[in-house]
């Protein structure tokens, strides 16, 4: 869909979500797109669209007004049971050529990662991956994307000036959700999916959900998290206990993962998971950028390290020069004392 | 069994150098690798032509010098490379990349499976395996940790996702792209080594292959790199905490209480 001029740029209007479910249920990544589209529809003067596809999609949809969205479209069909990504993509080209957004937002999640990009290919338009910043250049109206490449190591700021829509991917936990306003309403839009939609279909054998670990990670208000300087799995004991403790999950650098201590799930940063949590504690972990990038936009961030010149010991709101190992047991009586 | 794997070269380190005319790596005089998450897939290439017999061919589009990663490749069991490398090509976003080697795929014939690692390690996106599956109309997998079984045209696979997995059966031709527990990558023989000197790689233009130059390149890309810059370090005034263990424990607890986070 190459749009050189600026009345065929103006045929497409409104931001777009695509919203993420599981087993029927609505996602908090969709929540917290809305909540970014939501101010590009303002800054664009138009509205913004969640589309929910799936087998029960319908059930959640009135549930989104309050978040920001103005519309919904539902594809609720039993075909849609399971991840069917080619299905899914041909259903939301459909609806793209039918109603042309200007935007469209998709998680940056195994499943979005999965759709959008052949979405992208058969809707010819550009698709930029993983982005941290969303905003429109008051200029011409284009959507500007900034997204970390190289490990985190520069950020990219790009645009896709002829080709609409302009698609991308966020992350969970960077855009925050709005807090809900009942009063907001908005309307439902059902449409169906077609039997030349679904000649490409998966037979989908098993289903495995686990609450633990990664969604547990992403969703936690404390987290304790654990680098190389935690020595082995012994190490990962311990600040499993000291999570406990507080409440909190455990979450860890890449050196550790690849040592083999904890599984990757518990991964934090570019190649891992993003965090936002209220409380980060980093054990032994000298902070690369790849790191940081997971996890800076935690409240705030406490370091202990036995070197006090680290990248993270830098950054952090609180900085403690020492030993884990003599320092985290302290900590725990220091809290069972109150 | 006629398999495609994907494999990119990438630079090995994260210092990342940019053309400020174009706003592209530079990929001249940096030490390059082949993409880690590729080795899995070329493995579990060559582990299904060792149960299902056929051939593995490793494909890659890239400068003259991306040769090397197909010559790894052999020697660690492919039986032969296809480079794709010309001026047209450069510059091209995942969309661009994807239709080259869709193209490219298309060319070789009777393929029945391609498969690419999750992502690259530089550009990160994890688009162009899906982008090949779509300019292909073909079916997909992404983010698979292992694969159960090849039967009639059937491949089973089990796709990893944030909360868990699932198990799926797909018809072949497809494209799958593989996370690192789906195997252990092996260590190249001398015998593969061998091959792998000995082997001709052709190198393919877009005429080659039947592209639209249009559709390649900087031209073909949808995408535009506008800017780069380094990010913005978080603002901290940083509270440091020294003493002994115990004087440590005490001073973060009682800030942490003060600040209402225990
Ligand atoms: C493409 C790419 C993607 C990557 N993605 C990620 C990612 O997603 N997440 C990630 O974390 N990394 C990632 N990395 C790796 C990253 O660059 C670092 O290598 C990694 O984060 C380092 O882990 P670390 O801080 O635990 O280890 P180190 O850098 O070795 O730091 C260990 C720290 O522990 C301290 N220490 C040791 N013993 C003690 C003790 N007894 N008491 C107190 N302090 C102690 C040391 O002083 C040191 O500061 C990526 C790299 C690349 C190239
Ligand atoms: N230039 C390329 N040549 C061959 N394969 C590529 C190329 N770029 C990407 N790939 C394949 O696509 C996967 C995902 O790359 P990316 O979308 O760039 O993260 C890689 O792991 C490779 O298997």
């Amino acid at each position: 869909m190459i749009a050189k001029t600026y009345i065929e740029k103006a045929e497409y209007r409104n931001i777009w979500v695509i919203g993420e479910l599981l087993s029927g249920e609505i996602q908090p990544v969709t929540y917290e797109l809305i909540g970014a589209a939501r101010g590009l529809a303002d800054a664009r003067q138009c509205e913004v669209w969640t589309v929910l596809i799936g087998a029960g999609a319908g059930a959640g949809a009135g549930s989104l007004f309050a978040y920001g969205t103005d519309t919904v479209v539902v594809v609720d069909d039993s075909r849609l049971d399971g991840f069917q990504d080619e299905i899914e993509a041909k259903v939301l080209v459909r609806l793209i050529k039918k109603y042309k957004p200007e935007v469209v937002l998709c998680g940056a999640t195994t499943r979005g990662r999965a759709l959008i990009p052949r979405v992208a290919v058969m809707a010819n338009c550009g698709l930029t991956a993983d982005c941290t910043g969303l905003s429109i250049d008051p200029e011409n109206g284009d959507l500007l994307q900034t997204r970390p490449a190289f490990g985190g190591n520069i950020l990219a700021t790009i645009r896709c000036p002829n080709h609409r829509p302009q698609m991308a991917t966020v992350r969970p936990r960077v855009m925050k959700a709005l807090e809900p306003d009942i009063s907001r309403v908005g309307r439902i839009i059902r449409e169906g999916i077609l039997d030349t939609d679904a000649d490409k279909m998966k037979r989908i054998i098993e289903i495995f959900h686990s609450r633990e670990g990664a969604l547990n990670l992403s969703d936690a208000q404390v987290i304790i998290a654990g680098g190389r300087g935690m020595k082995g799995p012994e190490g990962f004991r311990l600040l499993k206990d000291f999570a406990f403790r507080v409440g909190g999950a455990v979450g860890a650098s890449r050196a550790a993962v690849d040592s083999g201590w904890i599984p990757y799930a518990h991964q934090v940063g570019q190649t891992g998971q993003t965090v936002q949590a209220k409380l980060y504690i980093a054990c032994g972990i000298s902070g690369q950028i790849q790191h940081l990038v997971g996890m800076q936009s935690c409240e705030t961030i406490v370091a202990i390290d036995k070197d006090p010149d680290t990248p993270m010991m830098q950054m952090a709101d609180i900085a403690i020069v020492g030993d884990i190992f003599e320092i985290i047991p302290e900590i725990m009586n220091e809290l069972a004392k109150s | 069994m006629k398999i495609v794997v994907c494999i990119k070269q990438v630079p090995a380190s994260n210092d990342a150098k940019i053309d400020p005319e174009t706003k592209r790596i530079i990929r001249e005089g940096q030490k390059a690798i082949m993409n880690p998450f590729d080795t899995y897939a070329l493995e579990e290439g060559v582990r299904m032509k060792e149960k299902y017999g056929g051939e593995v061919i490793a494909l890659t589009m890239g400068p003259p010098k991306a040769e090397a990663v197909l010559r790894e490749a052999i020697s660690a069991g492919a039986d032969r490379g296809i480079l794709l490398s010309d001026r047209v090509f450069g510059g091209s976003d995942t969309w661009a990349t994807s239709y080259a080697l869709a193209r490219a795929i298309e060319k070789i014939g009777d393929v029945d499976l391609v498969i690419c690692g999750k992502q690259a390690i530089d550009g990160d996106t994890a688009q162009v395996g899906p982008g090949i599956a779509s300019h292909l109309d073909w079916m997909q997998a992404t983010y698979v940790m292992a694969v159960d079984s090849i039967e009639d045209n059937n491949i089973t696979v089990k796709r990893m996702h944030e909360d868990g997995y699932d198990v799926c059966e797909l018809r072949l031709p497809a494209v799958l792209t593989v996370v690192k527990d789906i195997n252990t990558p092996r260590v190249p023989t001398l015998k593969g080594r061998l091959a792998a000197q000995k082997s001709e790689i052709p190198v393919l233009k877009p005429e080659d292959i039947g592209a639209d130059p249009d559709k390649l390149g900087l031209n073909g890309s949808p995408t535009r790199v506008v800017k780069t810059q380094p990010p913005e370090p978080r603002q901290t005034d940083t509270l440091r905490i020294e003493g002994s263990p115990r004087e440590c424990a005490q001073a973060l607890v009682r800030e942490l209480k003060f600040r209402g986070l225990v």
